[in-house]
């Protein structure tokens, strides 16, 4: 079930920094690894595969391969999961995971990798409470006086957050995420539209506080209607994934969220539902392509979203082929300019506001006149991203966060929302009007949550 | 400050400087040195030789630099075997200093020091750490441990841990509950006996630590809850319920986990409603898996692969969250095809066909074409989306992209084999396109397709024509299907291919130096110069169709990848024996073979009783080998004389044209990577009955073992080539089944696997592997499996036991059945003594006694002669007793699983009849025992 060795890898997969945990597999596969990621093309060699009896698992970050090996039935998804939360742990230390770094700090990384694995099973890896007792500068250790003390977390029920944290003044963050990936049909009817957002919290609080979170979640919602409690609109949310400070059986058993956070900046939690969410930016692209000598396309953007809203920085990216030159643009708004580097025209909108709005955009590109038609090009989708001001998607509220110390401080809980959008692609049949595809949207709203309920005991 | 600067020293005498500086008295210039030596370890520079002087910084209070040179000993303690041992003193200390980091640091690196005079001095430590009063310590010397075992299982047997850890599994820190069942589950995984065991009661701990426990500790929780198989179906929802919570982990191996749990407790689990409800719960998490990184998303759908196949209800309706994204990496999207294909169904086809269709204009070549092979997949899967799915495919034709083109033809190939007759008319499309077929395989498939309709292709002899001018440069793949249609051409239409067919025919079978497509020729010219008719009759048969069954995985392996979900079996889809060496068995059946070795052959067979007239099957392929020699030889000379008539073959069966065309209509042959379709095999001519004559009487069975009169349990027709004969045999106290696996399949095959569904007497293989060498074609192996008595015990009592045979790599599988013989079970040890025998005949209530007239059907007998068998056969006699004109005789019986029998049989002088009166326990058993005692005396068995 565990891992052998890690290794730490720079992108021409020469090992910068490794840790052999078991001794089962030679070191040297590194290298059998290595030619095999130069034999596939880039990003097409499976994360998890096998040879000659040894298996490899690895992810790319930043121009870094993090590679583990194993010759057992190992359990693939821990290693995969460890290999992530190594980057989210050195992230969190050096502020950046990149060769740089690694060189930098290398002696830091030798004793995390103790630290977190042991004999190829991951341990601790809760950034906060490592960063407790492994620290880059080096503690002096005079025999029972002071030095690194085990942090009682470690091996504590609450493992992720220290005692004896103080601040003058208590405040918890909470941001709402959301981002919305639809997929669009042909005639231009939305075939899946999902929304997946993530709650994430900054909690500054002292001591140990008991937390809990009401969201107008709708099964909730429905049991309380039972009861007689108020009615409210609720939020039929399909799947929810918790951070581990969460009691999970509680949230089983009657749907309450409640934890003792970690200090700091973590994903309290994220959740999925399916909702009919239309684009609220409606992008249709006709493109009039005449081979060897000019490509032309007319962009039309139309706002779906209210009146009274005002969509802002929007940013349309729409791909041209990559041999196109001599670039010329006329449109009803915005600035446009061609981006050689992405093969994409980038038309900026400073403000588009609401309420069906549309404007238009013009572009014509000259073609080589010699061009090799027999391979299909590949047909990046259109991109669009913007922000809208106080404006929500899902409908997710948090309807309070009680905050429990025994201390019985008065704390702030803070709220904003934020939203990416993102449609997936779109097709349109006919044979000039090509492709709109991937429009990302973005939103944010950003207020103070006045049903806030502030609790001290 | 960087670190950096330590990697930069590239200047000569640096060893030499180096070791000053470690000798230098100063804390600081200490660790700056010890430093500099790990970064030259890190880049891969051999600073082996200052293993002594960076072991003289080790008795230091300065924690990081204590960190930095036990990673140094750890690297290179195996280079300095006997230097290290100056580490232990240091060691020893260290795992008793006050500082528990410093304990744990200490016990956590010497378990990683794999050198043998170091682990000596790890017991004591590692005793006391395993007490520790702090829970990180004992954690940290939990998986310890695990470490010891690898190096040293003996030592940590002897030192008894393991029972430390089992009493670990109740200790009041999750965390060290966690690890000790990461330790325990990995000691058990290679351990020879059963080290982990979860009772109902660690269960409960178990199910209480998983609440508690960090994220990777519950991984390790529910992995080691899959071990356990629920009592009844209580217990399993229980389970469930317990572990539910889970799947709404952020940890996405922690959600895996759980649905591994879930899977398998649901088997037990007896209300649908209940089952239905967790299936329920499990789609979105896994839905959820589709929004994590794409590495995630590979894992995912390879388990969601498995679960599709196992609980096709869980994501039924989930068929859009499949559906690629423009930049999903290549791997996930070939992923998400497969699943598309076995989640297409009558109602999504529309939307799934669109996506195919659109999936098949983009760039990647391999993508494309399993878009295109997906769309035949669906039309051969779902009949009513058939003629949509030919569209689609025509569409694409139109594209004119030449390997769409190819894999295009290569599907609707297949579409023609499944729906006959129904779509010819878009044969003049595909004609269109001969010219830019260069693919070997889209080639063959076009051929066929002229060929299979031959009538209604006008110009068919014109376009077989021109590829029969390019004959000696195809690849076989085509020179068999163009010699194939050439012959259905010439039998439909002779006119038309009077000469082709000639020329065809010489070319393959005078030119070729490629034995298949000689041999065809060769039947082909030989079956058309005998009878057209019966040529036509066999060539033109019709044939069987074909079904889309290449994303089903059979069922036993299906359960053994599920219950192995999130681990890499599961990605790889192949069970975890095939890509592992060290499993729990390999190691131990090493040491078993040589037990069995090392014994004499007992005669356990008496000669002159044999009933079975299979013979001596085990030695038969000498003979047959040689039989096959003689007659290719014969065939050779034939052949060079040119005489195809004089052929000494025997005529073909042409009154069952289906069965013996299979190979011949097939597009390239049998096997040819045609995965779907479902021949009837050839009718295999050797029955082993009439292979009998060429067994080699008297010749003893090499090797030691038991000598046992096998049964054959699958004939090499049933087993696609390979035929299994076997038999119980109780042999020095062990039962095992002995085998004789003859592999006439043509092509090697060198794993076995073998399983037992659970029957009434819980017997199961040691260990699913056989013990057996790679078996070649036309050899066999005699192999021995020793069985296990103490599994479950199905009611009611059914003698006979289900078996499976999974043949590896092919994973080909086969069931039978056979007969448990009961006296296997009888032990040597069921000897009683006289007052034992009387208190137990006495304990034993009234109620279950039997009697019974046994008749005698031996020609000659006396008692002491059937006494003495059943002595042989464990049945002892306690006393006799005579009496007038009769004998009394008491036997007692024991067996594996602890079952007595008290038997009296009392002889009458002139009788053939003996009375039999016994008692038991098992009451059962007792038919089947007074059964098997019959046998005995008659000597039957």
């Amino acid at each position: 079930m565990a891992a052998s060795a890690i290794f730490l890898m720079d992108s021409k997969g020469k090992v910068l920094i490794s840790r052999n945990y078991r001794g089962d597999v030679p070191m040297s596969v590194a290298s059998k690894f290595v030619s095999k990621l130069l034999e596939e093309e880039d990003m097409n060699l499976k994360p998890i595969i096998e040879e000659d009896g040894i298996s490899y698992i690895y992810v790319k970050h930043n121009n870094l391969y993090l590679l583990a090996t194993t010759e057992r039935n190992a359990n693939a998804a821990t290693i995969l999961l460890f290999l992530y939360k190594m980057i989210e742990v050195f992230n969190e230390y050096f502020k950046e995971l990149e060769e740089e770094s690694i060189r930098d700090n290398f002696v830091v990384i030798y004793e995390l990798m103790d630290e977190m694995m042991d004999f190829g099973y991951p341990q601790s890896t809760e950034p906060k409470i490592l960063q407790e007792y492994i620290t880059q500068e080096g503690y002096k250790l005079e025999r029972g006086v002071k030095g690194p003390v085990l942090p009682s977390a470690i091996t504590g029920a609450v493992s992720w957050r220290k005692e004896g944290i103080k601040y003058n003044k208590n405040e918890v963050f909470l941001d709402v995420v959301e981002s919305i990936n639809l997929l669009v049909s042909a005639n231009g009817t939305v075939l899946r539209s999902e929304i997946v957002g993530a709650i994430k919290m900054k909690s500054k609080l002292s001591g140990m506080p008991e937390l809990r979170l009401g969201l107008n979640d709708k099964i909730l919602f429905e049991n309380s209607a039972k009861t007689g409690a108020p009615k409210g609109k609720g939020v039929e949310l399909e799947d929810v994934k918790f951070h581990q400070c969460v009691r999970l059986s509680k949230f089983e058993n009657d749907r309450t969220i409640s934890f003792i956070p970690p200090d700091g900046e973590f994903e309290l939690m994220s959740y999925r539902l399916n909702t009919t969410v239309k684009p609220l930016i409606w992008i249709e692209c006709i493109m009039d392509s005449h081979a060897h000598s000019r490509v032309e396309y007319l962009v039309k953007a139309k706002s779906q979203f209210k009146g009274k809203s005002i969509a802002n920085n929007v940013q349309i990216i729409v791909p041209v082929p990559p041999d196109a030159d001599s670039p010329k643009f006329r449109c009803t708004m915005g600035t446009c300019k061609y981006a050689p580097e992405k093969d994409a025209i980038i038309w900026n909108i400073k403000q588009f506001p609401g309420g069906g709005k549309e404007f238009l955009m013009r572009a014509h590109f000259g073609l080589p006149s010699i061009s090799n038609d027999d391979k299909p090009q590949n047909k990046p989708p259109i991109m669009v991203q913007f922000e809208i001001p106080y404006y929500t998607v899902s409908g997710i509220q948090v309807r309070y966060l009680k905050i429990i110390e025994k201390s019985g401080y008065q704390a702030l809980p803070w709220v904003r929302y934020k939203a990416t959008f993102a449609v997936d692609k779109c097709q349109q049949p006919n044979k000039y009007v090509l492709q709109l595809c991937d429009q990302v949207f973005k939103s944010l709203v950003e207020h103070y949550l006045a049903s806030c309920v502030l609790q001290s005991v | 400050m960087s670190d950096s600067k330590y990697f930069q020293t590239t200047k000569k005498g640096e060893i030499h400087e180096l070791k000053e500086e470690l000798l230098s008295q100063k804390e600081d210039k200490k660790k700056e040195a010890v430093k500099k030596v790990i970064a030259a370890m890190t880049v891969g520079k051999d600073v082996s030789m200052l293993f002594t002087h960076v072991l003289n910084c080790m008795q230091t209070h300065n924690l990081e630099l204590k960190k930095l040179v036990y990673l140094y000993v750890m690297n290179y303690a195996k280079n300095h075997p006997d230097r290290a041992i100056l580490a232990v003193n240091t060691f020893q200390k260290d795992a008793s200093d006050p500082n528990p980091l410093i304990r744990a640091l200490a016990v956590r690196t010497m378990g990683c020091i794999r050198v043998d005079n170091i682990t000596e001095y790890l017991c004591e430590p590692l005793r006391f750490c395993l007490k520790d009063q702090d829970p990180y310590v004992r954690k940290t010397a939990a998986v310890c441990v695990a470490k010891l075992y690898d190096i040293n299982p003996e030592l940590v047997e002897n030192q008894g841990f393991l029972d430390i850890l089992n009493d670990m599994l109740g200790d009041s820190n999750p965390m060290v509950v966690a690890n000790a069942v990461a330790s325990l589950t990995e000691i058990d995984e290679v351990s020879k006996t059963e080290v982990f065991m979860i009772h109902a009661g660690n269960l409960a701990k178990l199910l209480a630590a998983l609440n508690e426990c960090t994220e990777w500790g519950q991984v390790f929780i529910l992995n080691a809850l899959c071990k356990y198989t629920p009592r009844d179906s209580r217990e399993a929802e229980s389970v469930c319920e317990r572990v539910a919570p889970r799947l709404q982990h952020a940890n996405s191996a922690v959600v895996l986990s759980a649905v591994k749990v879930l899977m398998k407790y649901l088997n037990t689990v007896q209300s649908p409603d209940f089952v239905k409800m967790y299936c329920k719960k499990m789609a979105p998490p896994l839905v959820t898996l589709l929004s994590k990184e794409p590495e995630i998303q590979f894992l995912g759908l390879r388990n969601i692969n498995l679960i599709v196949q196992k609980r096709p209800e869980i994501l039924q309706y989930e068929m859009k969250v499949f559906f690629c994204k423009y930049n999903d990496p290549i791997y996930v999207k070939m992923e998400k095809l497969e699943i598309m294909i076995m989640l297409a169904n009558e109602k999504n086809i529309d939307e799934v066909l669109l996506e195919f269709k659109e999936y098949a204009t983009e760039v990647d070549v391999e993508f494309v074409r399993k878009a295109v092979r997906a769309i035949g997949r669906c039309a051969i899967k779902i009949e009513r989306s058939s003629e949509r799915c030919i569209q689609v495919l025509l569409d694409l034709i139109q594209t004119k992209v030449n390997y769409v083109v190819q894999e295009a033809i290569i599907v609707i190939k297949d579409i023609f084999r499944k729906y006959p007759g129904k779509y010819e008319g878009i044969i003049a499309t595909l004609c269109a396109n001969l010219e830019s077929l260069d693919e070997p395989e889209a080639k063959a498939s076009m051929i066929w397709i002229i060929g299979e309709y031959a009538e209604r292709i006008d110009n068919a002899h014109e376009l077989l024509g021109s590829f029969l001018e390019s004959f000696k440069d195809e690849s076989s793949q085509v020179q068999l299907q163009l010699l194939t249609s050439i012959v259905k051409l010439f039998l439909k239409r002779p006119k038309d291919a009077q000469q082709m067919v000639q020329t065809v025919l010489n070319m393959s079978t005078q030119e070729s130096d490629n034995p298949d497509l000689r041999d065809r020729g060769f039947v082909y010219w030989r079956l058309l110069s005998t009878d057209f008719e019966a040529a036509k009759a066999v060539v033109l048969s019709e044939k069987p169709l074909i079904t889309d069954t290449t994303s089903q995985l059979d069922d036993l392996l299906l359960n053994e990848l599920v219950s192995n979900i999130s681990t890499l079996s599961s990605v790889y889809h192949k069970p975890p024996e095939t890509f592992v060496a060290k499993l729990k068995g390999l190691n131990k059946r090493g040491l078993r073979v040589k037990d069995e070795e090392d014994d004499e052959e007992p005669d356990y067979v008496d000669d002159d009783n044999l009933h079975n007239n299979h013979g001596n099957n085990n030695n038969q392929h000498g003979g047959n080998q040689q039989q096959h020699h003689q007659q290719n030889q014969q065939q050779q000379q034939q052949q060079r004389q040119g005489s195809l008539i004089d052929l000494g073959l025997g005529d073909l069966d042409l009154g069952s044209p289906a069965g013996s065309s299979g190979g011949f209509n097939s597009p390239y042959g049998s096997g040819g990577g045609y995965p779907q379709q479902q021949q009837t095999p050839p009718q295999q001519q050797q029955s082993p009955s009439d292979l009998s004559f060429l067994s080699f009487d008297g010749q003893q069975q090499q090797g030691g073992g038991p000598q046992v009169q096998k049964q054959i349990l699958i004939g090499s027709d049933k087993g696609q080539g390979i035929q299994i004969s076997g038999a119980f045999a109780r042999y020095n106290g062990r039962v095992s089944l002995e085998l004789t696996l003859l592999n006439l399949s043509g092509a090697p095959m060198n794993k076995f696997k073998i399983q037992f569904y659970q029957n009434s007497f819980g017997v199961a293989p040691v260990e699913p592997i056989l013990n057996c060498p790679a078996v070649d074609n036309n050899q066999s192996v005699d192999v021995s499996v020793p069985i296990t008595s103490n599994g479950q015990i199905v009611q009611p009592l059914n003698t006979a036991i289900n078996m499976a045979m999974m043949v590896l790599p092919s994973q080909a599988k086969f069931y039978f059945q056979m007969t448990f013989p009961y006296q296997v079970l009888f032990n040597e040890g069921g000897q009683l003594d006289r007052e034992n025998y009387l208190s137990m005949w006495k304990s034993i209530p009234d109620q279950n006694e039997r009697s019974k007239d046994i008749q005698i059907r031996l020609q000659q007998f006396d008692v002491d002669s059937i006494s003495r068998r059943l002595q042989s056969r464990n049945v002892f006699e306690i006393v006799r007793r005579k009496a007038q004109n009769q004998e009394m005789c008491c036997y007692s019986v024991k067996t594996d699983n602890s079952i007595y029998f008290l038997v009296q049989l009392t002889f009458v002088a002139q009788s053939r009849v003996v009375r039999c009166e016994y008692k038991s326990p098992a009451v059962d058993f007792m038919p089947l025992f007074e059964h098997t005692i019959d046998l005995l005396i008659n000597n039957q068995i």
